[in-house]
């Protein structure tokens, strides 16, 4: 280690980075190894036994817990695909809008729609329960007075609308931070660039989709990735509003809550540690190759542009 | 021409308007419902749940259930606590650890850098089931320190990762200048660096007030005890017992959309100029 000039071993660069590796290290890189390698053991008699990847072939050969699986995968898929669909886009109007050089009051409206992110899981998944609720009669009564009234269903106690609701609160929830990325790119954006567009004649919405578009892409990439890797680890709201069986009959199950009832036991199903620790490597194999997509696939291929 | 662009920049100026006036309206509604209705009675929240409460119809007995029942109190305390020590340790650990990665050379400093920043993309949730169990072992569930433990770890990545990028900036001649009047590399740390990476520090501070305050899964899982109950676990479950009693229920979601509200109408400035800086490109 004492490279600098031939002098004395550096102490100091020891106690600076000693206490975040050995935090770091030891509450979040070795469990997780740890975790890893507990998805190859399984308990019998309370004694831990190798057993290869048998937990493995049992969580997607055996039915009893395949089928809970891909249901958990699917709808998570699905939970993701809505959010890309209908997240990003509002994002990114809104952030279009925002930006304009000239709009009065922004900070007002960056400051409002930014605050539902702020708010606890918790918060969200039960004001929205409430407001959905048919005993409550919010939502009903408000789709009457737009004339919509027939409409209305209890879309959280249905299992074909539950997923897509949770999904949509969600977005609703954290449509400010693809709009604040997008906003900080556009922003970055030189003026010097639409200038030279506005004298070609590319303004308004063609300089939107021509010019401004492409020089954000890089951004929607990273925003693309963290509602991946967010969505792949989601568990609160869909525990806040729905439980932990993420009723109605698992409609709104995926693999955090999967992953809690597994590892951790809910009411008459004890807890199972391994086959927990199995489905949090799935998880991280998941999230992996999603990461790696986008960090060798997408993101190699935006050009980025220096300012 | 002159006044058919004018009449063209009024109309996209109202539908700019207009769009973001509908979003934010959407944003706030739900929000403004559950306070409102907390201050009512029973019978005014099923009549006229969008009223303002007035007179006849305003009512404290909801905030008066949760004071009997609920021990927000100590939740709030809770989770005062850990997210004031897990922003503590973040900051300082982080920016010890970006100051080791900026300012020396030494053998595996980009390899160290890597490690470090692996947590940013990984969530820490992966490992949940190992680290039970290793609380477990150390006798650390149901404790405060558990939470503290898992949130400074879970913050550290992204915190040296945006420290150092900012530390990096810091003139060297300005140290070097330190390093000749004799002060030791811990007082250039100190007196010399941290001051000036201050506004790097409060964005990192705020990025990760947040989700800390309100996690739901590590406190559930780690602390789930009566007395070490955070804000938000502690709403859900009184919640959850109180199903039926909406006038509790409205009341104990006000309590804990307050202090968020609160903090973040304090702080909004700096997280949006965070976000807006770069700070996470």
């Amino acid at each position: 280690m004492a490279e600098q000039t031939g002098k004395k071993f550096n102490w100091h660069i020891v106690v600076f980075l000693a206490p975040a590796v050995l935090v770091y290290t030891a509450v979040m890189i070795f469990p997780l190894f740890n975790t890893l390698r507990l998805a190859l053991y399984t308990e019998t008699e309370n004694i831990r036994q190798f057993v290869g990847l048998d937990n493995f072939r049992t969580l997607f050969g055996d039915p009893r817990w395949s089928e809970s699986f891909w249901n958990a995968l699917a709808n998570n898929f699905w939970f993701f695909f809505i959010h890309m669909l209908v997240q990003n886009p509002i994002g990114i109007l809104l952030a279009a809008i925002l930006s304009h050089p000239r709009l009065r009051f922004a900070g007002f409206y960056r400051t409002a729609i930014f605050i539902p992110t702020i708010l606890s899981f918790v918060i969200v998944g039960f004001a929205w329960k409430l407001i959905l609720s048919p005993i409550w009669g919010i939502a009903p009564s408000l789709l009457d007075a737009v004339g919509l009234k027939s409409l209305f269903a209890p879309w959280l106690g249905r299992e074909e609308y539950a997923l897509t609701t949770l999904a949509l609160i969600s977005v609703w929830q954290f449509v400010g931070i693809p709009m604040m990325l997008i906003y900080a790119a556009l922003l970055s954006i030189p003026e010097e660039m639409l200038e030279a567009g506005e004298i070609d004649g590319i303004t308004g919405a063609s300089a939107f989709w021509k010019i401004k578009l492409p020089l954000i892409l890089p951004s929607i990439g990273i925003i693309s990735i963290l509602t991946f890797v967010g969505n792949f680890n989601a568990f609160d709201l869909i525990y806040a509003a729905q439980g932990a069986l993420a009723g109605p009959d698992f409609a709104t199950d995926i693999l955090g809550t999967y992953l809690y009832r597994t590892f951790f036991g809910f009411q008459l199903q004890l807890g199972d540690p391994h086959m927990g620790s199995t489905i949090a490597t799935a998880m991280f194999a998941i999230i992996l190759i999603g990461v790696c997509i986008y960090l060798f696939g997408i993101q190699t291929r935006l050009r980025r542009y220096q300012f | 021409m002159s006044t058919a662009t004018a009449r063209s920049n009024l109309g996209n100026t109202i539908a700019a308007h207009a769009i973001l006036i509908t979003w934010t309206v959407i944003a706030l509604f739900p929000v403004f419902v559950i306070l409102i209705n907390s201050l009512k009675t029973r019978k005014a929240i099923f009549r006229e749940p969008l009223a303002l409460p007035n007179a006849e119809s305003f009512s404290l007995v909801g905030y008066q259930t949760v004071a009997k029942q609920g021990d927000f109190f100590l939740y709030f305390q809770n989770s005062m606590i850990v997210t004031v020590v897990s922003l503590t340790f973040i900051l300082l650990f982080g920016a010890m650890a970006a100051f080791a990665l900026s300012e020396y050379r030494f053998r595996g400093n980009s390899l160290m850098g890597l490690y470090l920043a692996l947590g940013i993309m990984i969530p820490i949730r992966i490992g949940t089931v190992a680290i039970l169990e290793m609380m477990v072992a150390t006798g650390l569930v149901n404790t405060l320190t558990a939470l503290i433990l898992v949130y400074t770890a879970q913050g550290l990545p992204l915190a040296v990762f945006i420290l150092s990028e900012f530390m990096r900036q810091v003139s060297e001649d300005l140290k070097n200048a330190g390093r000749i009047d004799g002060l030791s590399e811990y007082a250039i740390f100190f007196r010399l660096v941290l001051p000036l990476v201050r506004p790097a520090m409060a964005t990192v501070a705020v990025f990760n007030m947040i989700p800390i305050w309100n996690d739901l899964w590590f406190p559930l899982i780690l602390a789930p005890g009566e007395e070490t109950k955070t804000l938000t676990l502690g709403s859900q479950v009184f919640i959850g017992q109180f199903v039926t009693d909406w006038n509790a229920v409205l009341s104990a979601l006000s309590l804990a959309i307050l202090p968020a509200l609160v903090l973040y109408l304090i702080f909004s400035r700096q997280l949006i100029r965070g976000i807006t800086s770069g700070a996470v490109k």
